[in-house]
């Protein structure tokens, strides 16, 4: 179904360019929260390079990489920080993702409280992007069989 | 104190929940159950505390972040939102119970994708019901509107297909209801449902508000299937697995009707959509037409399935009827419908899934001596009928009954007359099965083998908690008008 | 105002109404369903394009994000400084609501290719109605 393309030319450039792009998408994730930038768009640049990994390699190459099930668990994860982020703030005795109680826990002021608590709800969206925007290509480009896919 | 955090946990704990079982599902399927039963059970507590705060204290104001609320989302409680609150997380309580059999048995190597995807969706159709936020309430239709067409797409074959139709028609309707909300935006410049409702009534001249409420009339229209919109709802239903179209018959349409008494008489004053544009006039002709054409096509069908969608259409029409007469009767009509009408679409779906689970067709004609394989089930069946049909003491009369009284309140004969005549036709309808199930008995070859054998305890048991919720409601509708309904009716009336 | 004026001094709504009517023609008159896929994307789209251009503001307005805005200096943005962030924030989540709708319908359409093996409507029609299957 996929078959590998040979070209050295294009797999020593995604070598090069896939750390770079990756770091980048890191850069507009955690920069989300005090300037232009955040989950959702950090997110699709990290899903990218992915991407990038499976149209200049193979299939197999990126399975490797980024097993499905790991995939899933992201998928998940991602959500978890989010929502847990808003629960901390419930069970310290705040509204939900009202951040600026978590300086109960955290050595800050509840101003930076906020800060933080923002910072890691564009975390939580980050990663569920990511691996979101994988699947969802894994799966089309595959018609949801991995496994078929991987013999062929 | 927990008590003041359920508009928050109602949504959260089954997001949560829903995507632990995702992650579980890879190993272990049979938690996944067990998992989506603990998180709606918990929704469910949550909406019993939300109606009984709302009942002893009135309105709940609910800051998400805790930000000032016509910048920050604001969840809002009243009594019509927690008496639909209850509704939909009863609903799709029981109907997890029955999904337990049915779904083992229609897609059982897609269990854990199936409860992910369930708990989503009642996730999306109770954040619709509770937000107080124009464009947050889009995404949770959204939300729920993707989960619904995965949900379809599980179905037999037809079902990828009546799927995609569904995703077309209903994009088209999430997509009018969000030009709405941007034409509010541009002339209002607010989100918060309680702030529009202040702005608005200066701009009412204004040619962009009434395209907005145009736009938003016809896309909750789409998403609730009312008449000339409702073509993407048969298919779609007949093709779902029957858990699914149990569910979302029961929920979908009724939250679409909640989202139109929302937008015409919260967002807008009453007056706006009774005297400045007639939407109320056009909007009940329109009713007439749902309930008689889904009547009458609806005699018209071979499939059991489908001869309940087609009267779902109907039960729509009932619905929008007693929100254009536009008065306190009529009102209380639509909602007390609201509730009765769950009631009774679950029960026919969850009989038809078991009618499935036994003997494997939908058609109406292989139904001939089918009370004696599963009498029980034909008997809740034939408490249903009566119910949609509008026989005392079931529920469907009394909401039938407030309906009449408020046509002829507002003067409107004719709306009068078709309610009754499409109970009439309803009751064809339903006669035409019955017959077929109890009276054939000499010609004809029959279901072979007409020995008993009953569809398994555990549909058996939500089917009928539900006969015993349309005996009840029935009984008990005085008390539910006095003690809910009668503050729900939304305010200038 | 002439009628000239009238269409050029609002030509962001023109281009949202003909894109979206574009889009809605694609949904109604073709058979194909890639092609009814599209003519959904490009109806979206418009929305987002109509409220996008109802948030930007021409001639160097910027993001009102205040410097040293907690505490150390207090000065108050001037609205005709910054432009309105809310319709672009608002059409993130449409994006990404519009981007996992793709994804639902591309998945279907995976499925009800591998049942009939044609993506047009017409022939699946004579599939479904042919008696003997």
């Amino acid at each position: 179904m996929i078959t590998p393309l040979e070209n050295i030319i294009i797999k020593t450039l995604c070598r090069l360019l896939i750390p770079f792009i990756q770091l980048f998408g890191l850069y507009v994730i955690v920069h989300g929260h005090g300037s232009p930038g955040g989950g959702f768009q950090g997110g699709c640049i990290l899903a990218a390079s992915f991407v990038l990994v499976v149209v200049a390699f193979d299939l197999p190459e990126a399975k490797r990489r980024f097993s499905e099930k790991l995939n899933n668990i992201f998928c998940s994860l991602g959500v978890f920080i989010y929502a847990w982020t808003g629960w901390m703030c419930l069970l310290l005795g705040a509204n939900f993702l009202d951040y600026g109680i978590l300086n109960k826990i955290l050595p800050v002021n509840p101003v930076m409280a906020r800060y933080y608590g923002m910072f890691s709800i564009e975390v939580g969206v980050g990663i569920t992007v990511m691996a979101i925007m994988v699947s969802l290509f894994l799966d089309l480009v595959t018609g949801g069989k991995h496994e078929e896919a991987l013999d062929e | 104190m927990i008590s003041e955090q359920f508009p928050a946990l109602i949504i959260v704990f089954p997001l949560i929940m829903a995507l632990l079982i995702n992650v579980v599902g890879w190993w272990k399927k049979g938690l996944c159950f067990y998992m989506a039963l603990l998180a709606i059970s918990a929704s469910f507590i949550s909406s019993l505390g939300i109606l009984k705060t709302v009942i002893n204290k009135g309105t709940i104001h609910y800051r998400l972040g805790n930000w000032e609320p016509p910048w920050g989302i604001e969840y809002v409680v009243d009594h019509l939102n927690a008496f639909i609150l209850v509704i939909v997380s009863f609903i799709s309580l029981v109907v997890t119970i029955y999904s337990k059999k049915s779904i083992e048995k229609e897609i059982p190597e897609k269990i854990p994708q199936f409860y992910t995807v369930f708990t989503l969706l009642m996730m999306g159709l109770l954040g619709i019901t509770i937000t107080g936020d124009a464009f947050n309430l889009y995404v949770l239709l959204e939300i729920a509107s993707l989960a619904s067409y995965g949900l379809i797409a599980m179905g037999d074959d037809k079902a990828p297909l009546a799927s995609f139709n569904y995703l077309i028609m209903g994009t088209i309707g999430a997509c009018f209801y969000l030009l709405g909300v941007g034409y509010l935006y541009i002339v209002t410049g607010s989100l918060n449902m309680a702030d529009l409702s202040q702005l608005l009534p200066e701009l009412y001249q204004s040619k962009a508000v009434i395209v907005a409420f145009a736009f938003f009339l016809v896309g909750v229209s789409i998403k609730m299937a009312l008449f000339p919109l409702h073509v993407w709802l048969p298919d779609a239903y007949t093709h779902a697995p029957s858990t699914v179209s149990a569910f979302v018959a029961s929920t979908m349409t009724k939250v679409g009707a909640y989202v139109m008494i929302r937008v015409m008489f919260t967002i807008f004053k009453p007056y706006f959509a009774i005297e400045i544009i007639p939407a109320t006039t056009i909007l009940g002709w329109v009713a007439v037409t749902a309930m008689m054409f889904g009547c009458i096509l609806a005699i018209a069908q071979t499939d059991f399935k489908r001869m309940l969608s087609y009267i779902l259409i109907a039960e729509v029409g009932y619905i929008v009827l007693g929100i254009s007469v536009a008065n306190r009767m009529g009102m209380t009509g639509a909602i007390l419908h609201i509730l009765n009408d769950a009631f009774m679409m679950a029960c026919l779906f969850f009989i038809a899934g078991a009618i499935m689970y036994k003997i494997d067709t939908g058609d109406i004609s292989q139904f001939r001596h089918l009370n004696r394989k599963m009498p029980f089930t034909m008997a809740a069946f034939t408490i249903a009928a009566l119910s949609v049909i509008g026989i005392p003491p079931t529920c469907g009369f009394f909401s039938k009954w407030y309906l009449i009284l408020g046509a002829i309140d507002a003067q409107q004969w004719v709306f009068a007359v078709a309610l009754v005549l499409s109970s009439l036709l309803s009751a064809v309808v339903f006669f035409r099965v019955i017959e077929n199930v109890y009276f054939e008995g000499s010609r004809g070859q029959g279901v072979k083998g007409s020995v008993f054998d009953e569809a398994p305890m555990s549909m058996l048991v939500p089917i009928y908690i539900m006969v015993a919720g349309i005996m009840l409601l029935g009984v008990f509708s005085g008390k539910i008008i006095s003690t809910v309904i009668q503050f729900a009716v939304p305010t200038g009336f | 105002m002439g009628t000239i004026e009238f269409i050029i001094g609002k030509y962001n709504y023109w281009v949202y109404i003909i894109l979206m009517m574009v889009g809605f023609y694609a949904m109604i008159a073709k058979h194909n369903l890639v092609k009814k896929l599209i003519g959904m994307n490009i109806f979206q789209w418009a929305i987002i394009l109509y409220y996008v251009s109802i948030g930007s503001k021409k001639g160097g307005a910027t993001i009102p994000i205040i410097q040293n805005g907690h505490g150390e200096v207090t000065h108050a943005i001037e609205a005709a400084q910054y432009l309105n962030p809310l319709p672009h924030v608002l059409m993130l989540t449409a994006i990404v609501v519009g981007v996992s709708t793709t994804g639902v319908a591309l998945a279907l359409i995976i499925m009800i290719y591998r049942r009939f093996h044609t993506l047009e409507e017409d022939e699946i029609i004579d599939i479904l109605r042919a008696p003997n299957k």
